[in-house]
C-alpha cells in the first residue's frame, strides 16, 4: 500500500543521526518536565519553541513531538511517586498509582505505567497512518451539541469515580464547574464571579492552582495525618526481575490497556479535547467497566494503565486535527501548531501532499519517540525509587516547596499561591468527610469546553435542550451518558429490593 | 465526624447560597440573539450545589450514611496540632514570599520544618536550606526562564542576572 511506502521512508528521515539524537534529547527533557508538579508538556513546548529555530522545520517538529510524548511518560512519575500529576494529563494516574506506591508497588506501576503510555502511543500511531484522512473528515463534522455531549459522557463516568456518595460527588462536579467559570465570560466578555472584587479573578482560577493545592498540599496533609509523625519508608527492590514480574502481572491489564489506547486516540482527535480529558474518561471507563470497580482508587494496576495508555494515545491523536485541519488538538499541539506556521509550514490537507516528507518523518518519529520514551523511562526508575525513600519529613517540605514554585510558575502571581494554599486546606478538610476531590478537579479541567459548547448549542437550537438528542452522534453520546449517570441509582435500588429477603 | 458532617453540610449550604447570589449579578436567564446569559451556567449550578447539600443534611438528620452515624473524632489534639503547625508554616512561607522573597522564605520554612518538626540535624537541615534555593534558581529562573517572586531582596539578585542571564 502507498501509506506504507511512505511511512518506510519516514523512518529513513527518523533515523537520520540529528533528528535520533533529537528524539533521545527531547523524550528525556520531556520526561523531567512531565515529572515536575507544575510543568507539563505545555510549558515544555512553549518554552523550548524558540530553541528549536537552530534545526530544520523537520527536526524541529520532531524534537517537540519527542518532548510531548517525554512528558505523557513523565507525569506518571510524580503522580505515583509523590502523588502530585506531573502534569494535568497525569491526573487520573494518582488515583491509584499512589496507593500502589504506598503498597510497595511503587515499581510495578511506574513499569505499568510506562508499558501502558508505549501499547498507547504505537496502537495510536498505527491508527494514525491508517485512518487519518477519514476520520478528518467526521471531526470536521463535530459541532458544538456533539462536543457538549461528550462532556456530558465525561461527567457520567466521573460520578462513578466519586464511590458510592452520591451527592457529595456532585456537589464536587458542580463546585469545579462553577469554579471554571470564574473570570471573564467566554460569549458576553463580561466579569462573572470575581470574589471580593480581586484583580486577580479576573484571570479565572487556574486548573493547576486547583490541581496543585488539592494534590500538592492538601495530600500533604493528608499524609501527614496518616502517618502520625512516623516515617514510613516503602522499601522498593528494583531489578531485572522484578520488572519481568511486573511486566508479567500486566498480562491481564491487556484488555484495559487496548481500551485506553482507542479511547485517548478518538478522544484525542476532537479539537481542544487532548491528553487530560482522554485520560480521564479512560479511568472512568475502566472503573465502570471493570468486575470490581470497588477496588480502582486503593491500587489497582488497570487504574494506572488505563489512564496511561489513554494520554499517550490522545497527544498521538492531537496531532491529527493539527495536521490535517489546522486544528488544534490540545493545548500542547495548539503551540505545535504556531510553531509549524513560524517554520513555514501550513497545516491542511495540502500537507499530506505537498510536505510528504515532514508528515511520514514525524509519524515514524513519534513511534521512535515512543520506543525510546519507554526504555529511558524503565532505565530511571531505581532513581525515581531512590525519591520514595527520602524521609518525609524531608519529602513534605521539599512538596511544599515544590508547590509553591509550581502555583506559581504557570501565571507568576502571589493570588495564585494564596488561592492554592485555601484550596489545599480546604480540600483536606473536605477529604476527610468523603467528600471526592477527582470530580472538582476533572471539571474545572472539562468547563472552559463544557459551557461554550453548551451555550453555543442552545443557540442554534433557539434553547431547546432538544438538540442533544435530535443529532444523530451527540443523541447516541447522550444517551450513553445517562445510562452511565443512572447505573448508581439502579444499584442502589437493586440493593433496597435485595435487604429485606 | 458527625459534627464535623454538619457544620460542613451547612458552611456549603451557605457558600452555594453565596454563588448563587454572586452567578445573578450576571443575567441568568434567555437573552434573545445571545443564547443563556452569563451567569446562567453558575448560577443553576450553584443551585444543585444547594440541592446536594441539603440532601447531605437529609442523610445526616436519618443517620443514612456512614459518616452521618460516625461518633469518631473528627480531629484528635495530634492531627489538630500536627494540622495548625504545617499549615501555619505554610501560610507563614507565602506571606514571607511576598515580603523577603522566595529565596528568604523557603529555607526559613525548610530550616523551621526539617529542625522543629522533623528533628534532624544541623547539618542536614542547613545543607537542604542551603541547597534547595540555589537549585531551585539554576533550575526555574535560569533554565526555563520563570522568575520567581524576590520581595525586597530584589537588588541583591541583579549581579547574578547580568552573569547568567
Amino acid at each position: 500500500m502507498d501509506v506504507f511506502s511512505l511511512l518506510i521512508d519516514g523512518f529513513f528521515i527518523a533515523f537520520q543521526p540529528l533528528n535520533l539524537a533529537l528524539i533521545v534529547f527531547g523524550c528525556t527533557i520531556g520526561l523531567f518536565i512531565g515529572a515536575m508538579p507544575g510543568l507539563g508538556s505545555v510549558n515544555g513546548v512553549a518554552i523550548l519553541l524558540p530553541m528549536t529555530f537552530l534545526v530544520p522545520p523537520t527536526g524541529a517538529i520532531i524534537f517537540l513531538a519527542a518532548l510531548y510524548y517525554g512528558a505523557m511518560y513523565g507525569g506518571a512519575i510524580s503522580s505515583i511517586m509523590l502523588g502530585i500529576p506531573g502534569a494535568s494529563t497525569a491526573v487520573a494516574t494518582t488515583f491509584d498509582g499512589r496507593p500502589m506506591a504506598l503498597k510497595g508497588m511503587a515499581d510495578t506501576a511506574l513499569v505499568a505505567a510506562a508499558t501502558a503510555s508505549f501499547i498507547g502511543g504505537t496502537i495510536s500511531v498505527v491508527l494514525f497512518t491508517l485512518f487519518a484522512p477519514p476520520l478528518a473528515e467526521v471531526a470536521l463534522t463535530f459541532g458544538s451539541p456533539e462536543i457538549f455531549a461528550l462532556m456530558i459522557l465525561a461527567f457520567a463516568t466521573f460520578v462513578g469515580l466519586g464511590g458510592d456518595d452520591l451527592p457529595k460527588t456532585l456537589f464536587s462536579i458542580f463546585i469545579g464547574l462553577v469554579m471554571s467559570a470564574v473570570g471573564l465570560d467566554i460569549i458576553s466578555g463580561q466579569p462573572r464571579l470575581i470574589f471580593f472584587g480581586l484583580p486577580g479573578f479576573y484571570r479565572g482560577i487556574n486548573f493547576l492552582v486547583l490541581a496543585i493545592g488539592i494534590y500538592g498540599i492538601g495530600e500533604m496533609l493528608w499524609t501527614i495525618e496518616l502517618n502520625r509523625g512516623q516515617v514510613k519508608v516503602t522499601q522498593a527492590k528494583v531489578s531485572l526481575r522484578r520488572i519481568g514480574v511486573s511486566l508479567g502481572a500486566l498480562r491481564h491489564s491487556i484488555k484495559t490497556m487496548i481500551m485506553g489506547s482507542f479511547l485517548g486516540y478518538f478522544v484525542g482527535i476532537l479539537p481542544a479535547a487532548g491528553a487530560t480529558p482522554g485520560s480521564l474518561m479512560a479511568y472512568g471507563v475502566a472503573k465502570t467497566l471493570s468486575k470490581h470497580p470497588e477496588e480502582f482508587g486503593t491500587g489497582k494496576i488497570d487504574g494506572v494503565v488505563a489512564p496511561e495508555a489513554a494520554n499517550n494515545a490522545a497527544s498521538t491523536g492531537s496531532m491529527l486535527p493539527m495536521l490535517t485541519l489546522g486544528i488544534p488538538g490540545s493545548p500542547t499541539t495548539a503551540i505545535l501548531l504556531g510553531g509549524m506556521v513560524i517554520w513555514g509550514l501550513e497545516p491542511g490537507p495540502m500537507l499530506f501532499v505537498e510536505n510528504k516528507d515532514f508528515v511520514w518523518g514525524l509519524i515514524a518519529s513519534l513511534y521512535a519517540a515512543n520506543l525510546f520514551a519507554l526504555l529511558i523511562n524503565i532505565a530511571f526508575i531505581p532513581a525515581f525509587i531512590w525519591v520514595l525513600r527520602m524521609p518525609f519529613t524531608i519529602l513534605a517540605p521539599m512538596i511544599f516547596v515544590l508547590s509553591l514554585i509550581g502555583g506559581y510558575a504557570p501565571t507568576q502571581a502571589m493570588h495564585d499561591v494564596w488561592l492554592m494554599l485555601i484550596f489545599g486546606v480546604v480540600g483536606y478538610l473536605m477529604r476527610k468527610l468523603d467528600y471526592p476531590m477527582a470530580p472538582m478537579v476533572l471539571a474545572i479541567v472539562l468547563g472552559p469546553l463544557a459551557e461554550p459548547a453548551m451555550r453555543q448549542s442552545l443557540l442554534i437550537s433557539n434553547g431547546s435542550f432538544a438538540i442533544f438528542f435530535t443529532r444523530p452522534i451527540a443523541g447516541s453520546i447522550m444517551v450513553i451518558a445517562l445510562i452511565l449517570l443512572f447505573l448508581p441509582l439502579l444499584k442502589t435500588a437493586k440493593t433496597m429490593i435485595r435487604r429485606p429477603r | 465526624m458527625r459534627r464535623a458532617e454538619l457544620v460542613m453540610a451547612v458552611v456549603l449550604a451557605f457558600f452555594s447560597i453565596y454563588l448563587m447570589w454572586k452567578s445573578a449579578e450576571l443575567p441568568i436567564g434567555w437573552i434573545p440573539g445571545e443564547g443563556p446569559g452569563g451567569g446562567a451556567f453558575p448560577f443553576w449550578l450553584s443551585t444543585g450545589m444547594l440541592v446536594c447539600t441539603l440532601w447531605i443534611l437529609l442523610r445526616w438528620f436519618r443517620r443514612t450514611s456512614p459518616i452521618a452515624r460516625s461518633t469518631a473524632v473528627y480531629m484528635d489534639s495530634h492531627a489538630l496540632k500536627m494540622f495548625l503547625l504545617v499549615a501555619g508554616s505554610l501560610t507563614a512561607m507565602i506571606a514571607g514570599v511576598e515580603v523577603i522573597g522566595i529565596y528568604g522564605a523557603v529555607p526559613l520554612f525548610l530550616i523551621f520544618y526539617m529542625r522543629v518538626l522533623g528533628r534532624h540535624s544541623w547539618k542536614l537541615t542547613g545543607m537542604v536550606a542551603l541547597a534547595t534555593p540555589i537549585i531551585a534558581f539554576f533550575f526555574f529562573e535560569i533554565a526555563l526562564n520563570i522568575t520567581l517572586p524576590k520581595g525586597f531582596t530584589e537588588p541583591l539578585f541583579y549581579p547574578l542576572y547580568d552573569i547568567f542571564l
